[in-house]
């Protein structure tokens, strides 16, 4: 699959889209202004996170796949797909008819993506013992790489630098075909996502001209076509499809799942906004010393992941279960060179910072605007209210600052001008509708948000 | 041309330590700053706060952002350092048992500071206060 710099997988459907502020104020990157009444996603500040998904009280995010009919193209069809999948389905159904229903689907090779995970944790021992810049910090979350890279650069420095799973076990998949004398030209990989930022890491991925992977589903729909054709009563065993699956694989996404390889000297961060908080205090250098630091940008890791369907705290449930009916430690069954082969696969490019809140390539005149910014603060009322389009009142002056929005824009702005004489009302109701759409203040019922349908 | 910033901090207060530091590196990324730079000015002013808490009543932060360098100049109420060089070596502290049971007064502060800023200076006053100033160049 050829690779983009532009790529986002998270989406707006515009004729859904009502409107109000709830993504806008959930962006951990301040990423989304209202304009004509709809959520516009600012690209290079998105770090595909999928916050606003969640928020969005009418469904308007969406994220892009690829057709199920592209299947068709190949004639080896591998599934990829994170072990966090069984856990959303209901215990009644068992791994048997799951592997059952994946093969009715189509596919003639089902490869959980964490099966050989012991070979991610000694790479990434390896680079524990080199590195010198403590803690390493995984590189499993893309939200999170693409996070640090644009809120932390002085940390780009610490992530691991190497691939995250799916890219080990596409190549593991590869691999063990390749024994049985299948061509990679004539095996379609289809990598089953979790989340948006899973899926932006395929088609964007940091540090690589072409992924290796074919074709991308979302977890969601492939639940919806497994629930569809599932068998009701077990008929076939599949479990030699997973007999280099281990219970280190099964919780790797779970929160603590990587850093359990680590002991003491590791900590486990879930949920974006805390990685947030705890990323300022790594700044500061508040934190004990530590050698690996997990963090994952959703609540109980991957469980929460934005495409899953099920409950994320019954999926947890449900892994932890299925990890203890899997041995611990490793046991893939191949030979060393297969091993060394996919090892060398997972070294990825360094990790650099992207300037995306610069105010200015030239210095002074971005302190000319800083200083700008504050001056505008003084104007604008501090109610944080995102009535302007814009999530707070400082976002709103740095818009201002590089030409993106004016003064007028700011709803309690337009008051005091009214009452200073300074602006027309016509010229207030023009502003309203720039960024809110026409007639969105008008008594009707049918118009967007005539039902609040955002509460 | 620079822009000044200007922080209270209150003493005994744990909770607020670091909230300069990080409205302080906001600016310093809108100006693209290089990340070893700010990891240096985080750190020294982080200490710089974390100071404050720890052993005086109160004070004020200012930082200015110049085109090339920034200056910080924290200014408290307190009981003084009574004897400066003491102080800027690694490991001596006055922190109070309460202080070190919570994580912090190691000795570290100041030695922290002063391995991170091109300049420094203490002055301070027994049973008035101290003001300490640094400055980074970018």
């Amino acid at each position: 699959m050829e690779t983009t710099q532009k790529y986002h997988a998270i989406k707006v459907d515009t004729d859904k889209c009502i409107g109000c502020v709830h993504c806008m104020k959930s962006c951990p990157t301040e990423a989304i202004r209202i304009e004509n009444g709809v959520a516009t996603i600012r690209d290079c500040r998105c770090v595909d996170c999928g916050n606003c998904l969640r928020a969005c009280p009418v469904n308007a995010f969406y994220v892009e796949q690829d057709s199920f009919e592209q299947l068709k193209k190949f004639k080896y069809r591998v599934v990829l797909f994170p072990s966090v999948m069984v856990g959303q389905i209901p215990e009644i159904y068992s791994e048997n008819q799951i592997y059952k229903a994946l093969l009715d689907l189509g596919f003639t090779h089902i490869f959980e993506v964490e099966q050989p995970i012991q070979w991610l944790v000694e790479s990434i021992r390896n680079e524990v013992r080199k590195s010198s810049n403590k803690p390493l910090i995984s590189s499993f979350c893309p939200a999170i790489v693409r996070l640090i890279q644009i809120k932390y650069p002085a940390l780009t420095e610490n992530i691991v630098p190497l691939k995250a799973p799916h890219d080990l076990a596409a190549h593991f998949a590869i691999n063990m075909l390749a024994r049985k004398g299948i061509q990679r030209d004539e095996i379609g990989i289809f990598y089953v996502s979790p989340c948006s930022a899973k899926m932006a890491a395929v088609k964007r991925p940091l540090g690589e001209k072409v992924s290796i992977v074919d074709g991308l589903i979302n977890m969601n729909e492939l639940y919806n076509q497994i629930m569809r054709i599932i068998p009701l009563v077990e008929e076939t065993d599949t479990s030699h499809l997973r007999e280099n699956l281990s219970s280190d694989g099964i919780l790797w996404c779970l929160p603590r799942g990587e850093a359990r390889k680590f002991k003491r000297r590791s900590m486990a961060i879930d949920g974006i906004h805390n990685v947030v908080k705890f990323l300022e205090r790594l700044e500061n250098e508040e934190v004990p010393e530590l050698d690996f630091l997990e963090l994952k940008s959703c609540d109980q890791g991957c469980a929460g992941g934005i495409l899953l369907t099920g409950n994320r705290f019954l999926t947890v449930e449900r892994l932890q279960k299925r990890a203890k009916m899997y041995v611990l430690g490793f046991k893939v069954n191949t030979d060393r060179l297969i091993k060394k082969a996919v090892q060398q696969k997972l070294v990825a490019e360094p990790i650099h910072p992207k300037q995306v809140f610069r105010l200015d390539e030239d210095r002074l005149k971005a302190l000319t605007k800083l200083r700008k910014i504050d001056k505008i603060l003084c104007q604008l009322p501090g109610i944080d209210c995102g009535g302007c389009g814009a999530p707070n009142c400082h976002a709103l002056a740095e818009d201002m600052v590089q030409g993106n929005a004016k003064m007028t824009d700011c709803i309690f702005l337009q008051k005091r001008y009214l009452r200073d004489g300074k602006l027309t009302l016509t010229k207030v109701f023009k502003n309203l509708d720039s960024t809110w759409g026409k007639n969105r203040i008008e008594a009707d019922c049918t118009r967007k948000g005539g039902r609040n349908e955002g509460f | 041309m620079a822009l000044k910033l200007d922080f209270d901090i209150v003493g005994g207060d744990f909770n607020l330590a670091g909230k300069a530091s990080s409205k302080i590196k906001k600016k310093l990324i809108q100006l693209s700053i290089d990340s070893k730079f700010i990891k240096r000015i985080v750190v020294a002013t982080y200490e710089a706060e974390l100071n404050v808490v720890a052993h005086a009543y109160s004070g004020v932060l200012t930082a200015c952002f110049e085109p090339d360098y920034i200056t910080v100049l924290v200014v408290d109420k307190g009981p003084g350092i009574e004897d400066i060089e003491q102080a800027m070596k690694e490991g001596f502290s006055t922190a109070s048992k309460r202080v070190r049971e919570m994580g912090f007064g190691a000795g570290m502060g100041l030695p922290n500071i002063n391995k991170n800023v091109d300049e420094l200076k203490i002055e301070s006053k027994l049973g008035v206060g101290t003001s300490l100033f640094f400055k980074i160049l970018y």
